[in-house]
């Protein structure tokens, strides 16, 4: 049987591990597919290959669509995503010079860290992110200003590459950043700054990548969107399995993805990070998710949330913003292409999102669905119904 | 008349920088400015508020160049030039070059398009440079196993150079591999069992 390819871009981070999983696990093979996946340095880059037809599909950040959307950023074709391949995955950090002003704090409590940050701050909070549209963005703006450290008053977020966050920190152009991994972890292993906190802290159910097509694919390619999808879907599976993140670290610290030693890139996949140039160990449950909590359907109330937190930064209209957020997210192809290979389809496709402390069961197409914790540090729901 | 555009090209590499800056400055009389300092890219971009920034695709550093596409920034709506989408073609040769430019929003296609077409020219002279850089480097490293491989038998079986090539040349050709992938398992054995 001949092979149909697709190529896919990705940024080197541990949340491609889907990507990479699809095709070194065959996944791709089992579906009539070879994905070609071609590795960027830049957001941006990733968005233009796809925008402009040099790429079937990306591993993309999931505002990125949803800013498009939105008319935001310059490019205007449109993007959606098909599904979410990762749920939450980054790391809050600290200088070296931050963190000594720092009490001793719990790692991972939001609150007690965001009250800890207000008091140390005697000046404008400097702190790098990846892409101005990116959960990394979204969860600081969200968690600092509920803090009482509103930007861009008390704080000025600024865009830095992932591979250069360490040296913008070296060079003290940045107090903090927000990053993916494994770029936390490596300035930490440069002796540049420690790990105060997960994403997974300021909400814990954040979708942090996406696998984006251009619309109008998804449309002409209905056979092809649906081909891909299972592939994909079956790789995040394979990673949602206990043991697999051996192979996995493996596979990604390849020279073709991440070129890093596996052990780093184990730290992410089992949630055991170093916090600290000393040493520090700590364990975060659901550092980053792949499956579990049925963390591949795209809610549609996800990109709403997405869109009604920028549409509030940048002075758009709330309403219009979460009109236009709500086809971004392709919940109706979810359920077409992946409904018959075994994956739970949630009764609706939009949800509250916040106020789920615990995993807890609901009604579901075939079965009984878990839905994991989902909860905003500050305690807050996100209702897209009653927004409107 | 038509005022000088303003140009910027960000880019690390000095040599590379130089070149970039040759090809505009044959295309038309217009402002050229280089940064080659990562740090702070967006305030001295900023600073300089250009008509046109130029910047190497595959550069980690576009991403700081987006942050002035958003509408509170101090550049006047500078967008990427891929999206005005009114020049096909234009864009489709910047993006296969290479090539990523943001303009502001109201610069006129006439103005635009030489200073385009000069650095896709050069841009496409680089990727080839680099490729044919690649190819060489190939070459060089199958020769050199090639040659260790021919030492290697030539020492064990007593052959001379043209047998001892012959012998690799049968072996790939009998089992359906390159030679030089013979060539390389034989040295790989050889240095195992050194």
């Amino acid at each position: 049987m001949s092979l149909t390819t697709l190529s896919v871009a990705f940024v080197p981070l541990v949340d491609a591990a889907p990507l990479v999983v699809a095709h070194e696990m065959g996944f791709d093979r089992e579906e009539g597919l070879s994905l070609d996946l071609v590795r960027a340095s830049s957001w941006s880059s990733v968005r233009d290959m796809l925008a402009f037809g040099r790429v079937d599909a990306a591993h993309l950040l999931s505002p990125m669509p949803v800013a498009m959307a939105l008319g935001l950023g310059g490019v205007s074709s449109q993007l959606c995503a098909l599904m979410v391949l990762s749920v939450n995955g980054n790391v809050v950090g600290v200088s070296n010079g931050l963190a000594a002003k720092l009490p001793d704090l719990p790692f991972g409590d939001a609150r007690a860290v965001g009250a800890a940050l207000v008091e140390a701050s005697d000046q404008t909070l400097r702190i790098g992110v990846p892409f101005p549209f990116s959960m990394h963005a979204e969860l600081l703006y969200y968690w600092l200003s509920a803090s009482g450290l509103p930007a861009p008053q008390s704080v000025e977020v600024r865009t830095v590459p992932p591979p250069l966050m360490a040296d913008a920190l070296e060079a003290g152009e940045i107090d903090a950043f927000c990053v993916g991994e494994p770029w936390g972890s490596q300035t930490v292993e440069r002796g540049l700054g420690s790990l105060i906190l997960p994403g997974a802290a300021i909400w814990s159910f954040a979708p942090e990548k996406v696998l984006a097509v251009r619309s109008d694919w998804a449309d002409s390619e209905p056979e092809l969107t649906g081909r891909l999808m299972r592939a994909v879907w079956r790789a995040c599976r394979w990673l949602g399995q206990n043991g697999a993140h051996t192979t996995a670290a493996e596979m990604l610290g390849h020279r073709a993805y991440l070129d890093l030693p596996s052990d780093i890139v184990d730290r992410a996949l089992t949630g055991r990070l170093v916090i600290s140039p000393s040493g520090e160990i700590r364990k975060v449950d659901r550092f980053v998710e792949f499956f579990s909590g049925i963390a591949n359907f795209p809610w549609r109330s996800q990109s709403a949330w997405i869109a009604c937190q920028m549409a509030g930064r940048l002075g758009l209209d709330r309403n219009d913003a979460m009109d236009r957020a709500r086809g971004v997210f392709r919940a109706d192809l979810y359920r077409r292409h992946l409904g018959d290979i075994g994956a739970v389809l949630p009764g609706a496709s939009d949800k509250i999102e916040g106020g789920i402390v615990h995993d807890t069961a609901v009604a579901a197409a075939q079965e009984r669905l878990i839905l994991s914790s989902n909860q905003f540090f500050d305690d807050e729901i996100f209702d897209p119904g009653a927004q409107q | 008349m038509s005022k000088r555009l303003s140009i910027v090209v960000v880019e690390q590499d000095r040599d590379r920088a130089l070149m970039i800056v040759d090809s505009l400055n044959a295309a038309g009389d217009n402002d050229i400015f280089v940064i080659s300092e990562v740090s702070g890219l967006a305030r001295r971009l900023a600073e300089r508020n250009p008509d046109v920034v130029i910047v190497d695709i595959t550069s980690p550093t576009r991403d700081m160049i987006e942050e002035l596409t958003l509408a509170t920034a101090p550049m006047e709506r500078p967008v990427a030039i891929f999206a005005d989408q009114s020049d096909d073609s234009l864009t489709a040769a910047a993006i296969e070059a290479g090539v990523s430019a943001y303009v502001v929003d109201n610069l006129r296609p006439e103005k635009l398009h030489p200073v385009m077409s000069a650095a896709i020219a050069r841009f496409n002279m680089f990727r080839r440079m680099r490729e044919e850089l690649a190819e060489t480097k190939r070459a060089l490293e199958e020769r050199k196993v090639l040659d260790q491989a021919k030492g290697l038998l030539m020492k064990a079986r007593g052959l001379n150079e043209d047998e001892a090539y012959g012998l690799l040349r049968k072996t790939a050709m009998d089992r359906g591999k390159k030679i030089t992938e013979i060539a390389a398992a034989l040295v790989t054995a050889a240095d195992l069992l050194s």
